[in-house]
């Protein structure tokens, strides 16, 4: 962790992280408190950022198509963008962390078979089989988060399968099988406890990856659903009017890239403070 | 030699029709009837049903999956639920569309981030380097769509150079020759360029991290104390070495290149086997998903086969049957 914190980059993602969790948690304090408040539509929509609007009301990030504020928008749809992202990683992991442990210390015929499950899915087209599950059955928040973990456990469950394998043959593990543990007993309490440093790492990348899908997802109609605002159905949102009203869509992208960027710097800090 | 090629290519019919039986069976339980969409709300019972025998959607479902299975071999791909075109005919005009901008994309992505990732480990520490890495993580974590966006408002509603979207003008028809292919490239410009400049910034990431990792390695320590020039290290014993993981990283992105260029389809309306399959879904059109999912798959699948080919080619000790160390970084 202190690598973490004295690498550059681990510091400028985890201000920028706890930035953007802080406003998003903080949302009704610092915003209009109301993401889909409208008043009179023509007088107020399409302000420029800066701009206050004929009821006093002051508009940092400007307004929508439909007079709605931009910046609150933005703070509601952070609760959405990161909320799926890391709870679709947080199931990610726990499916992956499952699988490769078991296919790393389980007997030979189940680690050929979860490995060739793993292999398989990890050559599946990735986003037709998104596209079909959020097509599919009504769209909704907790849907892209199953259909994102669902989709993305592959890569930790190679990682935690060859961790485990490299733990397996070690001295201590060894040690506690003498000492009469049991297999479940040294997989849990010997191995995995060391074979999950890595799975930090990818998980951190995770986090980013899943938001980027997931407001892409919400971009082509089939993530998050209006009037909830995401970052991607808000880019969707300000496509129309990207020539008259440009910061309706750039201010989430700003969004999305910037916790992005922060969450593959924290994941690459990580990184090099545990290989070093 | 022959029985790896043949491996390979049961492993990816293998997941073609793994595919294709799970978009199938994702199909079947999913909540909605494309009989009553296709009829609408006034349908009678009876009309219903007939339509169902019609499509054969009253069978049992691997009697269904089994009928289409063959039906697709022979060529009989289905009718469009939505349109009543034959989904075949639909899916042979999108994917050269596809096919061109995931290649061309995929090719300049590789040049360029190598390249890119070579200058930044030869001046590793550097100014240059640090600012290129900035460079390369924002472009990495920008969504596909949104710079598409971002390149339309500057290239085709601000300068008013580029089209900003499709893949042909209006005119295109009374064109020839030469006039007619600078259309073509001033469409592909900005789709090709959001999906290049996207991909660029992994692998230029990617292949500073290989040339490093070998650029650590004994070996070309030593070719430096035999007094071989910087540039010769570099290319030919670092290089060298630090192509393979690269190779191997380009199959591996092949779907994720894919992904995108749904994405980026869908926001320059770009005619493509994406936009077919998020229209398919979008209207439930069965046949067509069925079509395009398996169209899909089978790209992406004979991209891994070239990329794999790449990889032998790129390290003979893979040709060798992995007798050596197998990979270098």
């Amino acid at each position: 962790m202190n690598g973490v914190l004295r690498d550059r980059r681990g510091q400028f993602g985890l201000v920028v992280l706890a930035l953007a969790l802080l406003l998003a948690g903080a949302a009704p304090l610092v915003s209009s408190g109301d993401p889909a408040g409208q008043r009179d539509v023509v007088a107020t929509r399409f302000l420029a950022p800066g701009s206050t609007d004929a009821h006093g009301v002051f508009h940092l990030l400007g307004t929508d198509r439909l007079g709605r504020d931009v910046w609150t928008r933005l703070l509601y749809g952070a609760r959405i963008s990161l909320g799926v992202g890391m709870l679709a990683v947080l199931l990610s992991v726990a499916l992956g962390t499952v699988i490769g442990a078991l296919a790393g210390y389980g007997r030979r015929p189940v680690r050929v078979m979860l490995l060739g499950l793993t292999d398989f899915a990890l050559a599946l087209p990735r986003v037709v089989l998104l596209l079909l599950l959020a097509a599919l059955w009504q769209p909704s928040a907790g849907l892209v988060i199953v259909v994102l973990g669902l989709t993305g456990w592959m890569p930790i469950a190679r990682l935690v399968h060859g961790e485990v394998r490299a733990l397996a043959v070690r001295p201590f593990v060894d040690a506690a099988i003498t000492a009469g543990a049991r297999r479940r007993r040294v997989l849990r309490r010997h191995i995995l406890p060391n074979a999950l440093t890595p799975v930090i790492v990818a998980a951190a990348l995770g986090v980013g990856n899943a938001i980027l899908l997931e407001a892409g997802l919400s971009f082509l109609g089939l993530g998050v659903q209006p009037p909830t605002p995401s970052w991607g159905n808000m880019i969707a949102g300000g496509r129309d009017t990207i020539v008259n009203a440009p910061w309706v869509a750039t201010a989430p992208g700003v969004a999305l890239a910037l916790v992005v960027v922060a969450c593959t710097l924290v994941g690459d800090a990580v990184r090099d403070a545990i290989s070093r | 030699m022959a029985r790896a090629i043949a491996q390979r290519v049961a492993v990816g019919l293998a997941v073609v029709a793994g595919v294709v039986t799970l978009t199938f069976l994702l199909l079947q339980l999913a909540p909605g009837d494309p009989v009553e969409r296709l009829l609408g709300p006034t349908a009678s019972p009876e009309q219903i049903e007939l339509q169902r025998r019609a499509l054969g959607l009253d069978r049992p479902v691997p009697a269904q999956l089994a009928g289409w299975v063959g039906r697709f071999a022979r060529g009989d791909w289905g009718r469009s639920i939505a349109t009543g075109r034959p989904a075949r005919e639909m899916l042979a005009a999108a994917w050269p569309a596809t096919a061109w901008l995931v290649a061309l994309s995929l090719a300049l992505t590789y040049l360029g981030g190598t390249l890119i990732g070579v200058v930044q480990a030869a001046r590793r520490g550097s100014r240059l380097d640090t600012a290129i890495s900035i460079v390369s993580v924002t472009l990495f974590a920008l969504p596909g769509y949104w710079l598409g966006l971002m390149l339309v408002m500057v290239f085709a509603s601000w300068a008013r150079v580029l089209p900003a979207f499709g893949a042909a003008g209006l005119d295109a028809d009374y064109l020839t020759g030469w006039a007619r292919i600078a259309d073509q490239l001033r469409h592909l410009a900005l789709p090709l360029a959001t999906l290049t400049l996207i991909g660029a910034g992994g692998t230029a990431r990617y292949a500073r991290g290989a040339m490093l990792d070998v650029i650590a390695e004994p070996f070309v320590v030593a070719a430096r104390a035999r007094g071989l020039s910087p540039a010769r290290v570099l290319v030919r014993h670092t290089l060298r070495n630090a192509l393979v993981p690269v190779v191997t990283l380009l199959g591996l992105s092949l779907p994720a290149l894919f992904s995108g260029a749904v994405f980026v389809e869908a926001v320059f309306a770009w005619p493509g086997v994406g936009r077919v399959l998020v229209d398919a879904v979008q209207a439930r059109d069965y046949p067509v998903v069925m079509a395009a999912t398996a169209v899909s798959a089978t790209l992406v699948v004979l991209g891994n086969l070239v990329a794999d080919g790449l990889a032998v080619w790129v390290d003979p000790r893979i040709r060798e049957g992995g007798r050596g160390k197998g990979e270098a970084g």
